[in-house]
């Protein structure tokens, strides 16, 4: 990790910290988290323009921050894309590029510089002031002024955020190519959760700047840390249950859910009688066909009466109301024509499976009162 | 026509410019960029001459600069001759009473520049001195150069101040104010016609390059 970055910063306030962040060179890693919880500070706490009460913050082998050290922006090699760009306004978009070309000698900066506008599609509006540049070229000029520096590490404010959507999948793409010629960190603050899955390597989940959990997009989506990040996530599936026993060599545990007992993947830190949350991503849950059992079925069965179906295409959305004192939505996505086929509609009685690998335990952490153990 | 006076009044008024365009840059900058506490205070005392009678602002910089204070005496101790009734008092007097003309237009011009552009220039590897030079005085050019018209049209203007520290001493302290209330004074009013018109019509082109300026901020 000498080469890559390495952040850590902590503070009680006035903007609390409690956050590590580990990015080696060509790797993305996303920093999600809801409007204020501290994603931009950490940002800038990287960068230099803020300066947190004690932490870390080495890269490439140097220590730019450390409590005693502290390197000023200018000393700290950055590149920074701003959420708004934060271009010079009276400068051409050459000019942008080029005056944070400094370590370049003079006479090389203006071939650098169309260089960099190349690389980020800009050839023939070198010219161009950044009024008048549409948004996604003003984020491909903040870029290349970013690179102008022959950044140590690259940050990425919500740089797609002001911009429309077909011009954001354009923007991402060519994000996505560039990594593979820029072979240094990439720190990506967004609070777009399709994006941080797509683009990152891995995530960094926050909240009021404390580090939530850290992992692969696949990782956090499918097994989140707490119910906190569950509904920080938006995961749809999130139930409350008690834990019933461990069997350990089907590498197993055993949940309560109201009057069912569901098999979920083993979880030896929670110990029975223990209030649990879980999820299970939609993909886990398997329609009954009606028509032809099969031995599948046996495991995890649920039913439920259908709410809604709505088409998204290929692929349905299923919500179903858990019957007996449960009484909860449960969210499934099957392939229409199955959907079809199965003749899903509003009002219909349907038993669905809970596949056990994808039924994820995390310890309670609930909004209100933990469900009541059971002695079933 | 007092030529001599008026050629008092453009000196005074480039020396006013001229030492306030560094110090009301100063003040402008930290009271546009560093929220801190007191700065109200700080902002209402730089405002102050605008509401404050000249001649009470013309009786305080007596006070504290006449002869008979230590400032005035160790000035004269130091310089050879008094500070009251001098082209230099003349000086101290306008800038003072000059301040929140020079100071508000460059205040509101830097204020304008967002916070992300100067810290995208330091990110960028520019020193705080090439910010300056190469985003920041680009910027609040327009700001800058309002606040010296303003400043060097109210040091041609300026009556009250001038009268009380300085007094009515052709060729030294006499400016071109002054010398319009003296021609009146003695029933000359064609020089005093002539003077006022050359006022009149010097504040009327300062005004407008003014507001010509801000409403090129606007449209940028």
């Amino acid at each position: 990790m000498s080469e890559g970055l390495y952040a850590r910063f902590e503070q009680s306030g006035p903007i609390p910290l409690a956050t590590e962040l580990r990015c080696a060179p060509g790797e993305l890693v996303a920093l999600v988290g809801p409007s204020g919880s501290g994603k931009s500070t950490i940002l800038r706490g990287i960068a230099g323009l803020y300066r947190p009460r004690a932490g870390e913050v080495r890269c490439a082998g140097e220590t730019w921050f450390d409590g005693v050290v502290d390197l000023s922006p200018q000393r700290r090699r950055c590149g920074l894309v701003f959420q708004n760009y934060a271009l010079f306004p009276h400068l051409s978009a050459l000019a942008n590029v080029t005056l944070a070309a400094g370590h370049v000698p003079p006479g090389e900066r203006d071939t650098r510089g169309r260089e960099l506008l190349e690389l980020a599609n800009l050839a023939g509006l070198e010219a161009r002031r950044p009024a008048q540049l549409s948004g996604g070229q003003q984020q491909r000029v903040a870029l290349a002024r970013a690179l102008a520096r022959d950044p140590q590490v690259l940050l990425l404010d919500e740089p797609f955020a002001a911009v429309d959507r077909v011009t954001r999948r354009k923007l991402q793409r060519e994000l996505a190519l560039l990594r593979k010629r820029v072979r240094i960190p990439i720190v990506l603050v967004t609070h777009d959760l399709d994006e941080a899955r797509v683009l990152g390597d891995s995530m960094s989940i926050l909240h009021h700047g404390h580090t939530l959990q850290c992992g692969s997009p696949v990782e956090v989506m499918t097994r989140p840390a707490s119910a906190e990040v569950a509904r920080l996530l938006d995961l749809g599936n999130l139930f409350e249950g008690v834990v019933r026993e461990h069997r350990a060599e089907r590498n197993r545990t055993l949940i309560g859910w109201g009057d069912y007992q569901l098999e979920a993947v083993h979880a030896p830190r929670l110990k029975p009688g223990d209030p649990v949350n879980w999820v299970i991503a939609p993909e886990y849950v398997v329609l009954h066909r009606r028509d032809r059992p099969s031995q599948g079925e046996r495991e995890n069965p649920v039913s439920g009466v259908v709410q809604d179906c709505v088409s998204l295409g290929e692929t349905t959305s299923v919500s179903i109301r858990i019957g007996g004192r449960i009484g909860e939505q449960l969210a499934m996505n099957i392939a229409t024509h199955h959907a079809r086929r199965n003749k899903l509609a509003p009002g219909e009685s349907i038993t669905v499976t809970l596949l056990g690998e994808g039924i994820h335990l995390m310890p309670w952490g609930g909004r209100h009162a933990p469900p009541a153990t059971d002695s079933a | 026509m007092d030529w001599i006076a008026l050629r008092l009044s453009l000196e005074l008024a480039a020396w006013t410019a001229a030492v306030l365009l560094p110090l009301g840059m100063l003040i402008a900058r930290e009271l546009a960029w560093r929220p801190r506490a007191g700065r109200a205070w700080f902002e209402a005392m730089v405002a102050l001459p605008l509401v404050l009678p000249p001649t009470v602002l013309g009786y305080y910089l007596l006070s504290m600069f006449g002869g008979t204070t230590w400032i005035g005496q160790a000035y004269q101790a130091l310089v050879g001759r008094p500070l009251a009734f001098s082209f230099q008092g003349l000086l101290l007097a306008s800038v003072v009473f000059n301040l929140p003309f020079a100071v508000q237009p460059m205040q509101r011009a830097f204020e304008a520049i967002p916070r992300d552009v100067r810290e995208a220039a330091w990110v960028s590897g520019l020193s705080h001195w090439r910010t300056f030079w190469r985003v920041e005085l680009p910027l609040a050019w327009t700001g800058v150069v309002s606040s010296m018209v303003l400043t060097v049209a109210h040091t041609v203007g300026e009556f009250g101040v001038v009268l009380m520290m300085g007094g009515n001493i052709p060729g030294q302290t006499r400016t071109i104010s002054i010398a319009i209330y003296d021609r009146v004074q003695a029933f000359d009013d064609r020089a005093a016609a002539l003077m006022s018109a050359l006022l009149l019509g010097f504040s009327l082109v300062a005004i407008a390059v003014v507001y010509g300026l801000s409403d090129r901020r606007a449209r940028a």
